[in-house]
């Protein structure tokens, strides 16, 4: 890169990396600002600590997590609750949907039932899954699947109806059975769909995750936030909420590079 | 004689109503020649490629290619999509080895065959590229090389040409001329370009509006031999466009 830059480019190159700063320092600051304005409305007894908590009390939960350990379980649990859901939520949903493909007869008699289900709050099918499955993991897990698979399912059959019909074409004059034309084109041309999917069903699984634990879990970081706030620790809630959020966001930048890295490998820019 | 269509007729069935799409096609095509299908808009042109192709079955009628009535795509028969159709997540050796993969031939010696086609024209070099490394012209080839591939001897053009911009297609459409003149195919191009189908044809077979007849058979004596591109500016070139236009009876 030991080109000739132009006094023009030169100076287009300095404003944007100027924007780039300044968009940098301003998301710190707010964060700053945010948590220091938050510790100091708190000492300065404007707000009460009891209720609100504040950074440093939090801070000191935080490590306290950490010495006893606790941390590690209750953030591993969810973490693999979720993980395990939204798998299990993407995978369930593509082979219903490469089902749905494969019969068009099946898709038109399944479609009233998919309609309702999607509009179906799941949530509310929680009690159900911990009256028939027991108050554990297996029902958090379904609840997760519950919330991620229908969507999943309607996704990924719409993205495979959307592969183009030219190249289905081609495929079928070059002899290609139905199942070929799956899995060398209709499958291939959808993973971004699945990415996508992917995507989605992590935040999908969290809300699932998290209820599920609000209802029956003893573990977990569902469970500390309704723990907490039913003994009234409101420096446990703050702090969970802000491990699930760093959790959460961490699990959904692996998922955005995980689609990245297949979009590259599939050739498809977007 | 290598195709030959005897009384095709096909009416699609929808829930508003019978949609006639062919009312009685008849047809004989000659080995090595190169036929441009033309007509009004949705007057049933790809209906005829597409039974042609062996992926729609005429109500009634025959359709026959080298001798042998059609029943579904067949290897001799060789379609080539709108746009090039290339996959962009195989390579160009991925792409134009297919056909052969999908009828389970992925043989050396048939591999070897394509590898001479595409040493043949100039494709060589970019076997291991993926195909958004190569110009729209080298990407007709290789859809072009991918049919060729499973040894076709009809090959069917679906407005073949009408994805890229007028310049590429000038180009692009004598230089696929030049492969299936030189690798000795018979053709069969569906266009809404007349001058496209007057640039490249031996006979150009002008369709009715749906149900589509044949209405005309113009056969382009004199412009036999011409390469596409120096057809343009021959006096005949004039003559048959006017002709075939007037007849066509575009309205806006």
């Amino acid at each position: 890169m030991s080109e000739p830059v132009s006094p023009a480019r030169a100076a287009w190159l300095s404003r944007a990396r100027r924007r780039r700063r300044l968009v940098l320092l301003l998301q710190i600051g707010l964060l700053v600002f945010f948590f220091a304005g938050w510790e100091l409305c708190a000492r300065a007894g404007f707000i009460d600590a009891f209720i609100f908590s504040s950074p440093s009390r939090m801070w000191k939960t935080f490590t306290g997590l950490l010495a006893s350990g606790e941390l590690f379980i209750h953030v591993g649990v969810s973490v693999g609750e979720t993980v395990v859901g939204f798998l299990l939520g993407t995978a369930l949903g593509v082979a219903v949907a490469t089902l749905l493909w494969w019969s068009d007869f099946l898709s038109r008699v399944l479609d009233p039932y998919l309609v309702v289900l999607n509009a179906l709050p799941k949530t509310a099918l929680g009690p159900i899954f911990i009256v028939w499955m027991g108050a554990g993991g297996g029902a958090i897990i379904t609840m997760t699947l519950a919330i991620s698979l229908i969507v999943t399912v309607l996704d990924m059959y719409s993205g495979f109806r959307e592969t183009d019909r030219d190249k289905i074409r081609l495929l079928r004059t070059l002899g290609a059975r139905r199942r070929q034309i799956f899995t060398k084109l209709v499958l291939p041309a959808s993973l971004p769909t699945m990415a996508n999917a992917l995507r989605v069903n992590v935040g999908l699984s969290w809300v699932g995750v998290i209820m599920g634990e609000f209802l029956v879990s003893r573990r977990g970081l569902g469970y500390l936030i309704v723990y907490g706030s039913q003994v009234f620790k409101m420096d446990l809630v703050m702090t969970t909420v802000l491990i699930l959020a760093a959790a959460a966001a961490l699990m959904y930048l692996g998922v955005l590079w995980l689609e990245k890295a297949l979009k590259k490998y599939m050739g498809v820019t977007v | 004689m290598i195709v030959e269509l005897a009384g095709v007729k096909l009416t699609y069935q929808s829930p508003d109503g019978e949609v006639p799409a062919l009312a009685g096609i008849d047809l004989v095509i000659d080995a090595g020649e190169f036929i441009s299908v033309v007509g009004p808009s949705g007057c049933g042109k790809s209906t005829l490629l597409n039974i042609i192709a062996g992926l729609e079955t005429p109500d009634s009628g025959t359709v026959s290619v080298g001798g042998r009535p059609l029943h579904g795509p067949s290897r001799t028969v060789g379609y080539m999509p709108q746009k090039d159709g290339l996959f962009p997540w195989r390579s160009i050796w991925g792409n134009v080895t297919l056909g052969l993969e999908i009828a389970g031939e992925n043989t050396p010696e048939r591999q070897e065959t394509v590898r001479q086609l595409l040493s043949r024209y100039g494709l060589a070099d970019f076997a291991s590229k993926s195909p958004a490394e190569l110009s729209g012209g080298m990407r007709q080839r290789c859809a072009l090389i991918r049919t060729l591939a499973c040894g076709p001897e009809l090959l069917l053009l679906d407005e073949a040409f009408s994805a890229l911009d007028y310049q590429t297609r000038l180009a692009v459409s004598a230089d696929i001329y030049s492969i299936i003149r030189r690798e000795k195919k018979t053709a069969i191009l569906v266009t809404h370009d007349i001058s496209e189908a007057v640039s490249l044809s031996d006979r150009i077979v002008l369709l009715t509006r749906r149900p589509a007849q044949i209405k005309k058979i113009y056969s382009l004596e004199e412009l036999r031999g011409i390469p596409p591109l120096e057809r343009r500016d021959h006096p005949a070139f004039r003559a048959f466009f006017n002709a075939i236009w007037k007849e066509l009876d575009v309205h806006v």
